[in-house]
């Protein structure tokens, strides 16, 4: 188990992939990849209890994960070489004519550790509970993890979700949102606001708790937390506040990165606060 | 002229209903969904014989397809039952990303399609979704004619992988196909041979097909009636060969002249061997309330049209 100074180098690591890939393609969303990059490092090297390796499609006895904003693929596609599921130097090819690594996840291209294509927002709640019925009929204890965005919770799809896990005590699932306020067209608070988030999904049935997803201290002890309330009777919801953009100065406190990419001055000035810790691909 | 004995009046519904029950049995991998019409859609018996294999989504179609989709990641084989309406035009994009292009086994199973499910009206007749399933990619398309065959494609969807839209409907209708008429997707049926001109039906309308070909016999015309009741992938093999040798065609569906039966049969024609096809469709409008065969003859579905248009390509050869 990769101690906590461990998993802050993967982190430091999959940010510097992620503005890499953007910057080599000119394209993609920087500012809510970085801002879970921690979050994905814990759950990859620490939480999922999964072999890469042994990757295939039903993934029966292995914890399954379900990007949800399917656009902050950089993020996930950096773990998911790092943690072995493909080859690290495929991470060049993102977003680029005949890549696996498609501008958001898909199962079409058959890269391994995608079980769902995502990107059209507000679908990945129900399809992560289709799952997790399928483990209880099957009788397979591991566990299904979910990311939303918070604007994707805009969709009314997920408040369907939402209602059916609780009514259905889906309990082996753990959802998560990616609470960074903001969304393309600015703060979520004035394009949307969703009200008492955590009253939200307290009042849909869900054991809500809070943890800061860049802090990966904290987090890994709300993530440990969540793990211990599955099985009992209700689906666990972390809404995990983020800077977007964090790691790179010039990238946070703003919406502005939620979907461009740094020319190659910035990529300069942003690899320069990002340590390489497992050499770049 | 062969003919074909009306068995018994069954509503399609029930057909799936039967198969649904008899796959319970058969393969435990099967799993149904409902979004709160298990009557209607003759789920009742599966619900009550399989509880665990059962879930009630409730009004929510949208995630009762993302569900659907998420059972197969584990080896389920998931049938969801709602209306056709509610099958398709509502959840289109669930369906598209979440099972059309993920390539998930999922088996959309639609009723009440077309105008014969009668007095709800037009919101729920809905007469574009063989249109827009078949527009999707990898999409298997399905329209059986009567009670038997929609039993039969039922269980053969269970033994296809990859995702199927099956439509079916609400009224009573006659049984005319021997349940023991060998059903494969994708191949169809020439329920009687003729020489003038090619009828090529779907769904209810297959009935109405065989009756105007009755009716063109005693006229003097000879027609041959073929049941497509695949609409993707079509039976290309099956209605060239028929129009090679009639040198004309009519389609026949409970659907929009936009992108149902008749412009696949067109687009098979326009590009192997093009040949002069007159449509017996819904003319580019919405339903309203009425009985089956009251809205059937008021929009030009009836057996009567199938003449006309009959009559009418003949001329045009």
């Amino acid at each position: 188990m990769p101690t906590q100074q461990e998993l802050t180098r993967v982190a430091s690591q999959v940010r510097r992939d992620i503005v890499r890939m953007v910057h080599g393609v000119q394209s993609g969303h920087p500012g809510g990849s970085l801002g879970c990059a921690d979050f994905f490092a814990a759950l990859y090297f620490h939480v999922l209890r999964h072999d890469p390796k042994r990757w295939d499609m039903d993934g029966r006895g292995q914890d399954l994960f379900f990007l949800s904003n399917g656009h902050i693929s950089p993020v996930w596609y950096s773990v998911l070489a790092r943690s072995g599921y493909f080859p690290v130097h495929e991470l060049a090819t993102f977003r680029k004519i005949n890549s696996r690594l498609q501008g958001h996840p898909t199962t079409h291209e058959g890269l391994p550790g995608v079980r769902m294509a995502s990107g059209s927002l507000g679908q990945g709640l129900s399809v992560a509970i289709g799952a997790a019925l399928a483990k209880k009929m099957n009788g397979d204890d591991r566990l299904v993890y979910t990311l939303h965005g918070d604007g994707e919770l805009q969709e009314g799809q997920i408040w369907e979700a939402a209602m059916f896990a609780a009514a259905n005590k889906v309990d082996n699932l753990i959802s998560t949102v990616d609470y960074n306020g903001r969304q393309i067209d600015g703060d979520v608070d004035k394009i949307l606001s969703l009200g008492d988030l955590g009253g939200k999904w307290n009042a849909f049935g869900w054991q809500v708790l809070e943890t800061n997803g860049n802090d990966l201290g904290g987090l890994l002890k709300t993530m440990d937390q969540a793990k211990s309330l599955t099985g009992k009777g209700k689906p666990v919801m972390m809404l995990m506040r983020t800077e977007m953009g964090q790691g790179v100065d010039f990238m946070m406190n703003s919406h502005e990165w939620h979907g461009i990419a740094p020319n190659d001055e910035q990529l300069a000035r942003a690899l320069s606060q990002l340590e390489e810790t497992l050499g770049d691909y | 002229m062969s003919t074909y004995p009306v068995l018994d009046q069954k509503d399609t519904r029930s057909g799936f209903g039967a198969g649904l029950l008899e796959l319970g049995a058969s393969n435990p991998d099967v799993v149904a969904l409902c979004a709160d019409l298990t009557g209607s859609l003759k789920m009742d018996a599966f619900a009550k014989k399989y509880p665990e294999r059962f879930v009630q989504v409730g009004v929510a179609e949208a995630n009762m397809m993302g569900i659907a989709a998420g059972l197969t990641i584990g080896g389920k084989i998931p049938f969801t039952g709602t209306f056709a309406n509610f099958s398709t035009g509502r959840v289109y994009d669930q369906i598209r990303q979440s099972i059309a292009y993920a390539g998930k086994n999922v088996k959309i199973c639609a009723s009440h399609a077309g105008l014969s499910l009668g007095e709800d009206g037009a919101t729920h007749q809905i007469l574009e979704d063989i249109g827009l399933m078949r527009m999707l990619p990898g999409m298997t398309v399905i329209v059986p004619c009567d009670f038997n065959q929609t039993k039969q494609a039922t269980l053969a969807i269970a033994a296809h992988d990859g995702p199927v839209y099956l439509r079916f409907g609400r009224p009573k209708w006659p049984v005319f196909i021997p349940a023991d008429l060998p059903f494969e997707i994708g191949k169809a049926q020439v329920l009687i041979e003729g020489a003038d001109v090619s009828i090529f039906a779907c769904g209810h309308l297959v009935w109405r097909a065989l009756q105007a070909a009755e009716e063109l016999a005693k006229q003097g015309v000879s027609a041959e009636v073929i049941n497509v009741h695949t609409i993707k992938p079509l039976d290309t093999d099956a209605v060239l060969a028929s129009v090679r040798k009639t040198g004309c065609a009519v389609s026949c569906e409970e659907h929009n002249r936009y992108g149902g039966l008749g412009d696949t049969i067109a687009q098979t024609l326009a590009t192997n061997v093009p040949t002069p096809q007159e449509y017996v469709a819904v003319n580019d409008s919405f339903g309203e309330s009425g009985t089956p065969d009251q809205l059937l003859k008021k929009y030009g579905l009836d057996s009567p049209d199938i003449v006309a248009a009959a009559l009418k390509v003949l001329k045009r050869k």
